[in-house]
């Protein structure tokens, strides 16, 4: 316990009555600071989240502008300068990316002989432009030699000029400008989808929940008859009538992807009519048009915003997955799904054909979740300290 | 001398309906009168009805049954918008929960203006602001206040801040649905003290719904005790606290603590059992003395009344 | 007595974006075997805060022990290891929540969640650890508890549910029983037979109990002595007869003033003007001096030490150095403290 000693020490001339020369005692210290601006610097703090954000950004762009990059069209066909692996100029000569325009695979056979020739006739019988490394020289016994060849195609085919940065599919087809253009598909349908959720979830849920009793009931009533009609099964459903293609997967979606959006707004606005501050303002008089604007809508932004950002990734992952079984983009349209998918089917031999769109879709998802889980922390007050 | 009542409750019915068959009668048939410029108290412990009495009485729930006649004008029933905005800005609210009561989103100006632009008070822009600032030095807060938004506020600031949109559209009668039940036992005391001088100064009159009797008491004129749904006792505050009659008044006083270390070494607490009334007939709201109310069967009545004598 | 319990000079903090937020700064307290502390503050006084460093759940990462020891049964406590202080929380040290409500697992039934602690601690048997339960839920006043242990947590009342959590928290037989507001969200009658049964509790099992409230006739209800709580720090502390009869803080007088009193009819009640202060940047000198009306010069430069009134009494005010004017406590005060002796007469009315 502490105890009185320097007390003798204090000047006597301070034991009068304070004059208090202003009340302070109601004063906030703190500078003032809006909701969002909390939220924001929340989010900003979230580094993860910002650089999802930039991420995206570049993403974007580059799906309005990334095909213009080169001369190669989105259906430039040239069975020539089919699946020619990546080279992009300068960074060529840094082997290690491997965008040096080589094909490098290992072979094997019972002697050394055997395993260069079943290397070479791989590679087009361009003897001359195959480098061979031996990893093991082998015992005569099966496949027990082992070689490292590299083919230089863009030499063989005497195409040094040429650069496809991401190389070419099985039509020669540049990969750059078709990963980007999938991009932009693959983006748009999402976008639509967020669209759609905004549009037809928000309202569908908050008109269920703020009118609540008998509307209430039977658009809930409707709203579960379609959450358990399954997407795909609309999806097959549409292709009954309609062409594979962007408008079917659109329609699916706005058959059915807005559910979600409109069951966690319907519970939004269910809590958060019967908060005080809305009833509040009905015993204020306030209109119910007012309150939804004024009071429901900025309190269940929130909310909505941060559902949009799962609800992105979701829609271009269905994308993805019914291009990959077929039933989405059809070529020549080129979506990320559908260059997986073309890229899949030879992925043993040219890995960049799958590798490079299937970044592109993952950044996209995790960037998209990044971003929802910084915009859900940032709209919680609990995390603005 | 007979007061000009304010508002009658007569016969106030609110059931709610809970799944299919069953009903939760809230409010069961209770009946009292407000008088001008006196402070009514409700009590009862949680789920006794109180709040949703005053829901209702203010509209934001309809009754089931009964009437709730204020100034001579039935509140309930079909209302043009116009008679519905006259009688909003007559009779107000103060809530509860300082945390939920307040958007979040909007600043105190907008709050505490809402009413004002509601109802159209301020000639302007200007107006609007000085309305608004003069509010809060009422409430005993800063004009600077204004700008800023509730989550940086305590919880007895923004209960007052609840208290100033309240007083903006110059009510005649407030229902405080346990202002204080939230707050620390020092700040209920400075929401009590500014009740009480903005009843002095403007003349208001209160329903202040509590659970805690010792402010309820100190507070309120008269004081009526709620159980389950029924209005069990109604008398004025010292005559309830000196005479408590219905055995669940009694538990509820022997009940509160008190800041006093020997006294609560010695208190004896009442234990309420509804089991121990008399069961022969339906109990009715009588008045055992002027002015005094208990539920009660003819027995009982009569059994009180010679309580009463014996003091 | 022993001491069971000492704090000494604990400062506890929290970064937030905003800075450092100085919950608890510098409090020292002891507790005796069997005896019943009440801390007693507004919210954000830094009680909860102090009990939830004692038991180390302060939020991670973000609330640390800044400086200071915890002493139990002579052991610093603040340095133990996770493993060690889970074990001491099982057993030495248990805790009731306010939250009656949240503090129960709504999908476990009750009798579980009781044996939980007793076959995890005690290296009781099942049999053994159901039988102890059932003996628990007798002892706390729960009727039929061979068939309210088959029972989950929804189908009891709330102060049937608190006197769940009691068992749980007692099921070790703790040395301390932290009660962090246990009946705040409890009905007044409710409330009265809790805090019975605890009272009983301890004369039973000689537990101390650290009481945290923000009402003081609860506190005059349990506590042998009373801490009274300021901006983080302890500004007045004694036993419940000091506290009540004799307070000499500022403070504490303003507490009391607070609460009315059954049969006075002050126009006004003695409130405490403004709010707490911000623990980001609590105020230079005494933080109380900004909502004090009296307030002295120095106590917007200095902060008061702790002065000594009796053994058991001490408070942090300038009120009491030698050079002070002499303040009497505001008239509802004084009248109060005197004004209870004469309770009794008023009180004929309820019997």
């Amino acid at each position: 316990m502490a105890t009185n000693q320097q007390k003798n020490d204090v000047p006597k001339e301070l034991f009068v009555p304070h004059e208090r020369k202003e009340d302070t005692s109601e004063k906030i210290t703190k500078p003032s600071r809006s909701f969002f601006q909390d939220a924001r610097r929340t989010f900003f703090k979230n580094k993860m989240a910002v650089l999802s954000i930039i991420l995206m950004v570049i993403i974007i762009l580059m799906s309005i502008i990334g095909p213009y990059f080169n001369e190669y069209g989105m259906d430039d066909q040239d069975l020539s300068r089919a699946k020619m692996p990546p080279r992009v100029p300068v960074i060529e000569d840094l082997p290690f990316l491997g965008m040096n325009g080589t094909l490098t695979s290992e072979f094997k056979g019972d002697t050394v002989e055997e395993a260069t020739e079943n290397a070479i006739m791989r590679y087009d019988n361009a003897e001359d432009y195959i480098d061979i490394k031996v990893l093991s020289e082998g015992d005569g016994s099966t496949d027990s030699a082992e070689v490292s060849a590299t083919y230089h195609i863009y030499e063989a085919k005497d195409m040094q000029d040429e650069y496809f940065w991401l190389g070419t599919d099985q039509l020669g087809r540049d990969q750059w400008t078709r990963i980007w253009l999938g991009t932009r598909v693959s983006l748009i349908i999402a976008f639509v989808a967020a669209a759609i959720d905004l549009l037809i979830g928000v309202a569908y849920g908050g008109i269920s929940g703020y009118y609540g009793g008998r509307v209430d009931d039977i658009m809930q009533r409707i709203l579960e008859i379609l959450i358990g009609i399954p997407k795909l099964v609309v999806m097959f459903l549409l292709l009954i009538v309609l062409k594979p293609g962007i408008i079917s997967i659109v329609l699916a979606l706005t058959i059915t992807g807005w559910t979600g959006m409109a069951r966690i707004v319907r519970g939004e606005v269910l809590k958060q009519k019967n908060e005080e501050y809305v009833l509040a303002a009905r015993t204020l008089g306030q209109s119910n048009g007012k309150i939804i604007m004024k009071h429901l809508m900025p309190n269940v932004a929130g909310i909505i915003i941060i559902n949009i950002m799962f609800t992105i990734p979701d829609a271009i992952f269905f994308e993805a997955f019914l291009s990959f079984i077929g039933l989405g983009i059809v070529p020549p349209e080129a979506s990320l799904g559908a260059l997986v998918d073309a890229g899949f089917k030879v992925f043993r031999l040219y890995p960049y054909m799958v590798f490079y769109p299937a970044v592109v879709i993952s950044v996209i998802m995790i960037a998209f979740n990044l971003i929802g889980d910084g915009l859900r922390d940032a709209f919680d007050p609990k995390m603005h300290k | 001398m007979e007061a000009e009542k304010v508002l009658e409750v007569k016969n106030l019915q609110k059931f709610f309906k809970a799944g299919r068959k069953n009903i939760i009668k809230a409010v069961n048939d209770i009946s009292f009168d407000i008088y001008k410029g006196e402070t009514f108290g409700l009590v009862g412990e949680s789920g006794c009805g109180k709040s949703t009495t005053g829901r209702t009485i203010i509209r934001l729930h309809d009754a089931t049954g009964g009437q709730v006649i204020f100034n001579n004008e039935n509140v309930h029933g079909k209302k043009s918008k116009k008679d519905l905005l006259k009688l909003n800005r007559k009779m107000q609210m103060i809530f509860q929960d300082p945390s939920s009561s307040l958007n979040p989103k909007m600043t105190v100006m907008d709050i505490v203006a809402e009413g004002i632009d509601i109802h159209k008070l301020a000639k302007n822009e200007e107006d609007r602001k000085r309305r608004v600032e003069e509010l809060l030095e009422t409430v005993g807060l800063n004009r600077e206040h204004a700008t800023r938004f509730p989550h940086e506020f305590s919880g007895g600031q923004r209960q007052r801040i609840g208290i100033a949109r309240a007083l903006a559209v110059e009510p005649e009668f407030i229902i405080a649905d346990e202002p204080i039940s939230a707050l620390d036992v020092s700040i209920q005391a400075q929401v009590v003290n500014l009740l009480k001088r903005l009843q002095r100064d403007y003349g208001l009159t209160f329903l202040f719904i509590a659970h805690d009797l010792s402010m309820v008491k100190y507070i309120s004129d008269r004081i009526g005790v709620m159980y389950f749904g029924n209005m069990v006792e109604l008398a004025e505050s010292d005559e309830l606290y000196k005479n408590p009659l219905h055995p669940y008044t009694k538990s509820l006083l022997s009940a509160i603590p008190l800041p006093d270390p020997d006294y609560e070494r010695n208190r004896q607490r009442i234990a309420y059992d509804p089991a121990e009334h008399d069961t022969s007939e339906e109990p009715e709201f009588r008045e055992v003395k002027q002015g005094h109310w208990v539920r009660c069967t003819t027995k009982e009545f009569e059994q009180y009344k010679r309580e009463l004598e014996n003091k | 007595m022993s001491k069971l319990l000492e704090v000494k000079d604990l400062s506890v903090s929290f970064n937030t974006y905003s800075g450092e937020v100085q919950a608890v700064r510098g409090i020292d307290f002891d507790l005796k075997k069997g005896e019943t502390l009440a801390i007693v503050g507004e919210s954000g006084s830094g009680k909860s805060v102090t009990t939830k460093a004692i038991t180390q759940l302060l939020p991670k990462p973000q609330g640390y022990i800044k400086k200071g020891q915890i002493l139990f049964e002579g052991q610093d406590i603040t340095k133990y290891s996770t493993k060690q202080m889970q074990k001491l929380r099982g057993k030495d040290i248990s805790t009731v929540f306010q939250d009656p409500m949240t503090s129960l697992n709504p999908t476990m039934k009750v009798g579980k969640q009781i044996a939980e602690g007793l076959i995890k601690h005690r290296k009781m048997s099942k049999a053994q650890a159901r039988e102890k339960t059932i003996e628990l839920l007798e002892l706390v006043g729960i009727p039929h508890p061979e068939t309210r242990i088959k029972q989950y947590p929804h189908e009891f009342s709330g102060g049937m549910r608190q006197r769940v959590v009691v068992a749980i928290a007692l099921a070790c037989n703790p040395k301390i029983l932290i009660a962090d507001e246990p009946t705040t969200a409890l009905d007044v009658t409710i409330q009265a037979q809790i805090l019975e049964l605890m009272k009983d509790i301890q004369r039973e099992m000689d537990s101390a109990i650290i009481f945290i409230t923000h009402d003081l006739g609860v506190v005059a209800n349990v506590a042998d002595r009373v801490a009274v709580m300021y901006a983080g720090k302890i500004v007045e502390i004694g036993t419940a007869d000091d506290i009540f009869y004799n307070p000499k803080h500022p403070y504490t007088w303003g507490l009391l003033g607070s609460m009315p009193t059954l049969d006075s009819n002050e126009e006004e009640l003695f409130a405490i003007p403004g709010s707490p202060p911000d623990m980001l940047n609590p105020p230079e000198g005494d933080a109380f001096a900004p909502r004090n009306r009296f307030a002295l010069e120095i106590d917007t430069k200095m902060e008061p030490p702790m002065f000594q009134v009796s053994d058991t009494h001490y408070a942090a005010t300038w009120l009491l150095h030698e050079h002070a004017p002499k303040i009497d406590p505001p008239g509802s005060v004084q009248r109060r403290m005197q004004g209870f002796a004469s309770m009794d007469d008023g009180k004929d009315g309820e019997e």
